[in-house]
């Protein structure tokens, strides 16, 4: 981040600052539920969106402020374990393990490459 | 979903759920403190499923405040970060606990209706 933007951001408190991007994560979780109509797949894109955007951010190395804006306040917010883990559970509930295990196991390979792959694009900025 | 004050209880939600997520990171740090924050919210957002009525408040509480709370995104790089052992560790403490805590969430909810 630049100029007065940067200045301004750099001034606010941190637990603020994180509170200002967990506004935003929640809004845009929100908006990718209306666009992609809730539920399992829903759940499963914005982990794995915030994930890549985490594993970047992460490797940019940032300073305190924009960590807790757009790493612990944005990212954070906008990823779900709650919804995650009811899913699962869900699943499991049903007797259908399979999507139960696909669900866990396939969110957790696909969020572990998106930090991976995250931190590598940030290697071009 | 014409009820425009949805979104501004989401974000005032993720507003809360944040700042309280944070704020359990400076008692308790690191990847200990996400896997409590994911615990936690993972109860509670079982069980108001089924003892929460209001759209409204459904939308504050579980969609802004308990989504919020609890992130999939830091415990993934976390995770990442701790190397495979302690990695393996973190996601085994995180799913076990975080699913049971779902389903005995899930159950109450259930039983108090």
């Amino acid at each position: 981040m630049t100029g007065s933007f940067a200045v301004l951001v750099g001034s606010l408190p941190l637990p603020l600052l994180v509170g200002l991007g967990g506004a935003l994560g929640a809004l845009g979780r929100y908006a990718a539920d209306a666009a992609l109509g809730g539920g399992r797949r829903s759940t499963v894109a914005v982990n794995v969106i915030g994930s890549v955007a985490l594993g970047a951010l992460v490797a940019s190395s940032p300073s305190d402020a924009t960590l807790a804006l757009a790493g612990t306040g944005f990212c954070g917010a906008f990823t779900t374990f709650s919804s995650f883990a009811v899913n699962v559970v869900r699943a499991a509930d049903t007797g259908d393990y399979r999507l139960a295990a696909a669900d866990a196991l396939g969110t957790l390979a696909t969020a572990l490459l998106g930090v991976g792959i995250g931190w590598w694009l940030a290697g071009f900025w | 979903m014409a009820d425009r004050l949805v979104p501004v209880l989401v974000a005032l939600g993720g507003f809360l759920g944040a700042t309280s997520r944070y704020l359990l990171g400076t008692v308790v740090a690191g990847s200990e403190g996400t896997l409590l924050a994911n615990v936690l919210g993972s109860f509670v957002l079982a069980l108001a499923i089924g003892v929460v009525r209001s759209t409204r408040l459904r939308f504050f509480l579980m969609t802004g405040l308990l989504s919020s709370f609890t992130t999939y995104s830091t415990f993934a790089a976390e995770t990442a970060s701790l190397g495979p052992a302690l990695g393996a560790a973190n996601v085994a403490a995180n799913y076990a606990l975080g699913f049971a805590a779902a389903f005995v969430g899930l159950v109450a909810g259930r039983r108090w209706t």
